[in-house]
């Protein structure tokens, strides 16, 4: 593997990183969509300060695009203050307007410098060992890394440092703001971090990408999370894991890295979905069914507990008697008798079903149990 | 009733006037609340009760009048106060647990960027106790009931270690047994000469919980000891027309 090869590598792992620390206060506070709209509106701050300074790499353009995502989030929160609309349709109104003009600004001034579109909306992580980074002749290796890198000490420090006062102000604002924590200043304070981690990862994985990468993994974190230091934590491997994965099948089958690392935090959150131990869609799936036949066995037992002795006793405690009154299934009554026969709570001969002596207790434990 | 001094008072509210656009939700709002009593703040709905309890904490900002708490201004007077937010306004999927939610009661004594320490640990754990709830430490909040969340909530409350205390409406969808539980407990506060400002909606058992009263709709109707306030009139007026109602369906409401 080449030095380049290894700096995309790095370079994948640091972006999936930063994005998972702030993207989980994004998930927690249900700002999803904030992110969304963050990434497209920097891409303004980004056109405006190039005109200024006319280099695509100068800090002044992180600056600008940072300024641009915080006062999106600012204009926002004024509409949605205003209570003429919803939280989200004020989300949905002004950011493609920030993303429009600035395709506009493109189109119109800079068409010919390596600010293209489709860089914009993909961006081009390929690219990114190519520039890089040298003081006083020594090559200190690509300059996104170095970025990105700051970037991600800068996420690490906030989501550390201010952790109780993010958890609080996060979990219970009123209270928050009630000691003295400034659940404001922190709710800005956050914002201009994810407009920072977005406009650093805006060059490697575009503006549309990196709200995936933003999203998906503190999803899934949260699926099997029960502590917010764990969903932290799950949330940055689930990242790190999508963007290894990513970079291989990129390598493999050639296509775009960024795409790929993307695809790969949808499949890690498919896969958390269904094979979750606590809340997975195959765990209740089982658990349902197990449940139900543990239940209608119980039935069954009450069912012949109360006829016995009766004179209905003959036609009631009968096999066919709980496909016709019970309404099951031929085949479900089969498995409901199969597994109360196998837990030796009924004797059954021919059509006849009645109970043991176990079965007669676990009948008058279930019904007192339930009234 | 006789005139409280200044320094007798937890709480003085003077002129309070807050407003949401031009709809007045309070209108000129005079209450004093002395040390030591238990205090319910009643009304109809809409009556601006939450709103009193937040503009005294601070959380709103009036449109007119002051408010002092033990004779300084609420900034200055954070960690003498204890909290129990309205159930709702939280949010229950958080992913923490009963035990660090109690620890939250804590922060404001330890301040900006301070962990939480053992001793800290053994308060909450000591306060999850206290409302009966130590076996549940490590659970998760939405995997506890309606009034097994109240209680870690009164939990974070008694952690604040406070001297006045503001609850909102901490009986709403709790059973009778967790409800007397929490009376139990806010006696007690009461007891050990704290203030205890509740926001209730429980015209029977006002007599019985309270010490203090204040009838609340938009204006302040009348405040001061439960069996001076609680006349006739004085609903009447709270409750307008609809107190006929009340009172008609007493004996059927439990």
């Amino acid at each position: 593997m080449g030095i380049e090869q290894l700096y995309i590598i790095i370079l994948a792992c640091i972006v999936a990183a930063s994005c998972s620390l702030c993207g989980v206060y994004l998930i927690l506070r249900r700002l999803a969509l904030i992110s969304d709209a963050i990434s497209h509106s920097v891409l303004l701050g980004i056109v405006c300060a190039f005109f200024l300074v006319h280099d695509l790499n100068s800090p002044i353009l992180i600056l600008g695009a940072t300024i641009t995502g915080v006062f999106m989030v600012f204009l926002t929160e004024l509409l949605i203050s205003s209570k003429r609309l919803k939280k989200d349709a004020s989300i949905g109104l002004v950011f493609p307007l920030f993303f429009s003009v600035s395709i506009l600004l493109i189109n119109l001034f800079a068409g010919d410098i390596h600010l293209d579109q489709d860089a914009v909306l993909l961006g081009e992580i390929a690219f990114t060992p190519f520039r890089l980074l040298s003081l006083w002749g020594l090559n200190l290796g690509p300059v996104s890394l170095w970025v990105m890198g700051g970037i991600l000490l800068l996420n690490i420090g906030f989501v550390l440092g201010f952790y109780k006062e993010l958890k609080l102000c996060t979990f219970d604002r009123g209270l928050a703001a009630m000691l003295g924590f400034f659940p404001t200043y922190i709710h800005y304070a956050l914002m201009s971090l994810v407009s920072v981690t977005a406009v650093g990862a805006f060059e490697s994985v575009g503006a549309i990408l990196v709200v995936a990468l933003m999203i998906v993994p503190p999803a899934s974190a949260y699926l099997l999370s029960r502590r917010l230091s764990h969903m932290i934590g799950l949330s940055v491997l689930f990242g790190i894991l999508s963007s290894l994965l990513g970079y291989f099948m990129a390598f493999y089958i050639n296509v775009s890295i960024a795409g790929s690392m993307a695809v790969m935090t949808g499949v890690l959150f498919g896969f958390v979905f269904i094979f979750s131990p606590s809340q997975g869609v195959l765990i209740k799936f089982l658990r349902y069914h197990k449940q139900r036949l543990r239940f209608s066995a119980n039935m069954l037992l009450i069912q012949l507990f109360d006829h016995e002795g009766t004179d209905t006793e003959k036609t009631e405690n009968t096999f066919s008697n709980l496909v016709i009154h019970m309404k099951w299934s031929y085949r479900f009554a089969n498995t409901v008798v199969a597994y109360a026969l196998q837990h030796g709570f009924i004797n059954r001969v021919d059509d006849y079903l009645s109970l043991t002596s176990l079965g007669r207790e676990k009948a008058r434990h279930v019904s007192v149990m339930d009234t | 009733m006789k005139d409280l001094l200044d320094d007798e008072c937890s709480v003085i509210v003077q002129d309070l006037t807050v407003a949401y656009k031009e709809k007045p939700v309070l209108w000129d709002i005079d209450l004093k609340i002395p040390k030591g009593v238990l205090l319910a703040i009643v009304g109809p709905n809409g009556a601006g009760k939450t709103t009193l309890l937040r503009s005294i904490m601070g959380l709103i900002k009036p449109a007119a009048g002051n408010v002092s708490i033990f004779g300084q201004s609420i900034k200055k007077q954070k960690n003498t106060i204890g909290y129990m937010p309205q159930r709702g306004s939280v949010d229950w999927d958080f992913p923490t647990d009963a035990l660090d939610v109690v620890m939250m009661g804590r922060y404001g004594h330890l301040g900006w960027f301070r962990r939480p320490t053992k001793a800290d640990k053994k308060l909450a754990l000591d306060a999850l106790d206290r409302v009966g709830m130590l076996d549940f430490s490590d659970r998760q909040l939405n995997q506890l009931s309606g009034g097994q969340q109240q209680r870690v909530f009164l939990a974070r409350a008694l952690v604040q270690d406070a001297d006045l205390y503001f609850m909102d409406e901490p009986f709403v969808g709790v059973d009778a047994v967790t409800e007397q539980a929490i009376i139990g407990l806010l006696k007690e506060l009461r007891n050990q000469s704290k203030t205890v400002v509740v926001v209730h909606h429980d015209l029977q058992t006002l007599s019985d919980y309270f010490d203090w009263v204040s009838l609340l709709n938009v204006r302040q109707i009348a405040y001061g000891p439960v069996k001076d306030v609680l006349t006739n009139e004085n609903l009447r007026t709270t409750y307008g027309g609809r107190r006929a109602f009340l009172m008609a369906n007493q004996p059927f409401v439990d």
